[in-house]
């Protein structure tokens, strides 16, 4: 087991280096002069702009820029954006509340999806299974913005059921609709990976074994098919945690929520590359840790994995 | 040693066939009927069993994959896969009606009174639980009243009653950590932990080498007989049945055609499914062999292939595979980095296979047969050693002599369902190797096709089928037509007849003994089963650990095997010691 996650923390190194790489480089090779279009029309002076490049490490070799890059990583020291705002603030500003979102969706989507997922796995076939089937086609097939929008009006607006935006305050009451928008496409997935997983595991071997020494219904499907069942979805959730931060672009746009999402699109259009690699980097390094902690859970539920 | 016991040590007759009269039956099934719903209607698996086990008895229903046998008993205890139901009949289980019962009456006869020890140890025990957890789960779920500590210690006793040693580490093990006989005994632990009347044994020891199925069987028969539990054994091999049953029930398309004690069975089989199944049996055919020669049978079926079977007699000129000193070392990945260790899988293996002749490296799960057939084939590089197809050396084949050597050389492997491509028709399988090498024209390819297919006994309307439309041994065919289709010199069968039925196996292995006679083809024969050796093989390299333990002509093995383990292979073959009728082969 020592090995095992040793082993993990190891691998998180090259992908961490390699990541960044590749993010720095697609940024920073893109044409167009982000110092130029600074000025807009009218365009800055030739002083002022060797001033910038030189400020913001423009003027170096790419190699020496993202050294130089990485070094702030290291140090927590991202330096400032062309608006002379520290980027550790505004990544302090943005990824709370889009970590708080994603985890409520994550949540939302687990315990829904599992559980409606076990019990269409174990009546396959039955009405209960396929109507969940419908929905769940249902939900994959609108896209997100159609089903936020429909939401936020017929709650929100018509019902006033749930604040219809969440602005500068976000709380837990005011994120759950734009959770709930944000788990409804992954949802269907960990539903419909439940399902077959837990209609496989029912016609397997050992569960037929379990039953014929005598255990109760309840204790085969809770001890024998479930957790079997949960390794396939751990995987996906965990994978799932970094898309669905990355994802919640449209829903933060809709519920006019000040997170990763609407932070990272403004940066992109401005071209404050700095911002916009810094917080790709800290989503690169949260999509790890989530990586991570997934396989440290499936070492939990599967013992065969911490020998191999 | 007790493995006698029922036939000659005690009279069976008053045991099977007319029981203790004051006994009342534990188990009687009567006109049971079984069907599974599909989309094209019902599909009946059962029909009309009758079958009786008496309290103590062992009872055996023998039969072919699809024969009903195993569904008979999933029926007993309501564990029908899939749609399956029973949709006639009754079984009464100690005087009370199991048939239509409800889950809860079931789920408390079940483990307590019925114990099941399942078919496949790989697959049936959980793997993400320990081994000791899934025992304890036995004695919990049948009301076993205890504390903790005295669960664990009974668990520790029960893994040690089926024959597991240091069972308080084992029982923290998990499945992956148990090789598969250590499996095996920890499923009859589970079946017997909570002392039911009743033990089905569904194949328990089919997925097992021969010799750890014999101490296994032992070792059940023991445990059995002392706690007095009955017993019912689902099996498609009779010789085991027949030495392990005192009372034998034989199944065929769903139903019972013919039961009775186990040694009249044997003797004078009445209907002739059973004498078919005695004839082709391959586990009774060394046995049978012997008899005809005592009877002085001079039958050329059963001699004529080992009539001149002599390892001298390979003049080095004639010879086709000349394997010298063949090793292979693989690496194995510690459970922390740099901690490989070497692994020798085949080590220092030679053996000689004549033109026109069968040599057969026998061996059980991992004695390196496999991967000395795959250094043959040029599939793997030895790590040291060579070996000579036709005096050249394999691993030295540039690409083009390569492509070359795979037509001289083919394959048949052991799973007729993993080894055809279920989206390629059968007429494009066997076309294949000849589109590849580039033979002859379109026209010219599907008359060798129409031929392949006459030549291993199928009708041309095969050719237009997918695989998934065959039985098995039709497969099988399939697959020896397709190695055939280039004309090669050599075939190697890595265990091309395990997976089949007995009957269909005898098909296939006549077969073989007739494309050999007709084209000349040599055979290296790979297999676990030393049953089988006997019907095909000239010579015998006894493989273990890797190394060859003997290396003689077929009947020399047969007759004198020198090395003790080769004596163990043996002597575990089931039914080696069993009274048999020699019933003209009516296949």
């Amino acid at each position: 087991m020592r090995w095992y996650i040793g082993r993990r923390l190891l691998q998180v190194i090259p992908v961490f280096l390699g990541a960044t790489l590749l993010l720095y480089a697609l940024v920073f090779l893109r044409p167009g002069d982000p110092v130029a279009a600074l000025g807009g029309e009218r365009g800055l002076p030739e002083a002022v702009q060797e001033q910038i490049r030189e400020r913001y490490n423009l003027d170096k070799p790419f190699l020496v820029q993202y050294l130089l890059f990485l070094k702030g990583v290291f140090t927590l020291d991202f330096g400032v954006d062309f608006r002379g705002r520290e980027i550790v603030d505004v990544i302090a500003g943005a990824f709370p509340v889009t970590i708080q979102l994603a985890v409520m969706a994550l949540i939302i989507e687990a315990v829904f999806g599992i559980g409606l997922g076990l019990v269409a796995g174990l009546r396959k076939g039955g009405i209960f299974d396929g109507s969940v089937l419908v929905i769940s086609l249902l939900v994959i097939a609108v896209p997100t913005f159609v089903i936020g929008f429909v939401l936020q009006f017929l709650l929100g607006v018509k019902a006033g059921l749930f604040p219809v935006t969440v602005g500068r305050d976000p709380n837990f009451e005011s994120l759950l609709l734009p959770a709930i928008v944000l788990a409804a496409a992954s949802f269907a997935y960990v539903l419909r990976l439940t399902r077959t997983s837990v209609a496989e595991n029912l016609s397997a071997d050992y569960v037929r074994t379990a039953r014929a020494r005598g255990l109760t219904r309840s204790r085969v499907t809770g001890r024998h098919v479930l957790r079997n069942s949960l390794i396939p979805v751990v995987t996906f959730l965990g994978g799932d945690l970094g898309g669905l931060m990355a994802g919640a672009i449209v829903t933060e746009g809709i519920f006019n929520i000040n997170g990763v999402g609407g932070t990272l699109y403004q940066a992109i259009t401005r071209g404050e590359n700095v911002t916009v690699v810094s917080l790709t980097t800290v989503l690169v390094i949260v999509y790890i840790l989530a990586n991570l902690l997934v396989d440290l859970l499936y070492a939990a539920l599967d013992p065969r994995i911490r020998y191999a | 040693m007790t493995t006698q016991i029922p036939l000659t040590g005690q009279e069976p007759e008053t045991q099977g066939a007319a029981p203790r009269a004051t006994d009342q039956p534990l188990l009687e099934i009567r006109d049971l009927e079984v069907a599974f719903s599909t989309g094209a209607g019902e599909v009946k698996a059962v029909r009309g069993a009758n079958l009786t086990v008496y309290p103590g008895q062992s009872v055996a229903i023998v039969g072919e994959s699809g024969s009903g046998k195993s569904t008979t008993a999933h029926a007993i205890i309501d564990l029908l896969p899939g749609t399956g139901k029973v949709t006639g009949g009754s079984i009464m289980f100690d005087g009370r009606e199991l048939v239509g019962v409800g889950r809860k009456t079931m789920e408390d006869l079940r483990g307590r009174e019925i114990g099941l020890v399942p078919q496949d140890p790989m697959s049936n025990l959980n793997p993400v639980w320990r081994i000791g957890t899934q025992v304890e789960e036995a004695l919990k779920a049948n009301g076993f009243q205890g504390t903790k500590a005295e669960r664990r210690e009974r668990v520790a006793g029960l893994l040690a009653e089926a024959g597991l040693k240091d069972t308080e580490r084992r029982a923290r093990q998990y499945p992956h950590e148990f090789s598969g006989g250590m499996r095996q005994r920890s499923l009859i632990a589970i079946g017997l932990a909570a002392r039911p009347k009743l033990l089905i044994a569904d194949e328990p020891t089919s997925a097992l080498d021969v010799t750890v199925q014999r101490q296994i069987l032992d070792h059940l028969e023991t445990l059995t007989s002392e706690l007095g539990t009955a017993v019912l054994f689902i099996t498609h091999d009779l010789g085991l049945a027949a030495e392990r049953a005192e009372h034998l029930v034989v199944m065929f398309k769903g139903r019972v055609v013919e039961s009775g004690p186990a040694r009249q069975i044997l003797t004078s089989p009445q209907h002739p499914y059973t004498q078919r199944l005695v004839a082709s049996a391959p586990s009774l055919s060394a046995r049978r062999i012997e008899e005809a020669r005592e009877a002085g049978v001079e039958s050329v079926e059963l001699l004529a292939q080992h009539a001149d079977a002599d390892v001298e007699k390979v003049r080095s000129e004639d010879a086709v595979v000349v394997a010298k000193n063949l090793t292979k070392i693989f690496k194995i990945r510690g459970s922390r980095p740099g901690a490989s260790t070497d692994f020798k899988a085949v080590d220092d293996v030679s053996f000689t296979l004549g033109r026109g002749r069968t040599l057969a490296l026998v061996g059980e799960s991992g004695s390196g047969k496999s991967t000395a057939a795959n250094m043959v084939l040029g599939l793997l590089e030895p790590t040291s050693g060579s070996v000579e197809f036709d005096g050249v050396d394999v691993a030295r084949l540039s690409a083009k002599e390569q492509f070359a050597f795979r037509r001289r050389v083919q394959p048949v492997f052991q799973n007729p369902y993993g080894s055809l491509d279920p989206m390629m028709s059968i007429f494009r399988s066997i076309e294949e190797p000849l589109r590849l090498h580039k033979v002859g024209s379109a026209k010219e390819r599907e008359a060798r096709v129409r031929e392949l297919l006459d030549m291993v006994a199928l009708p041309e309307s095969a050719m237009r089928r997918y695989p998934n439309e065959l039985s098995g041994g039709q497969r099988q065919r399939i697959a020896i037509a397709r190695a055939l289709a280039l004309k090669p010199e050599l075939i190697v069968l890595d265990e091309a007849v395990s997976a089949l039925d007995v009957l269909v196996q005898a098909q296939i292995l006549e077969l073989l003994g007739d494309l050999q006679r007709d084209l000349g083809l040599s055979y290296l024969f790979i297999t676990h089963d030393l049953a089988v050796v006997r019907q095909i093989a000239d010579t015998v390299v006894v493989m273990q650990d890797g190394r060859v333990v003997e290396h003689a002509s077929t009947d020399e093995v047969f007759e004198h095997p020198k090395e003790q383990y080769t004596q163990d292979l043996l002597a575990a073959i089931p039914g080696r010691d069993l009274d048999l009728g020699l019933v003209p082969p009516a296949v």
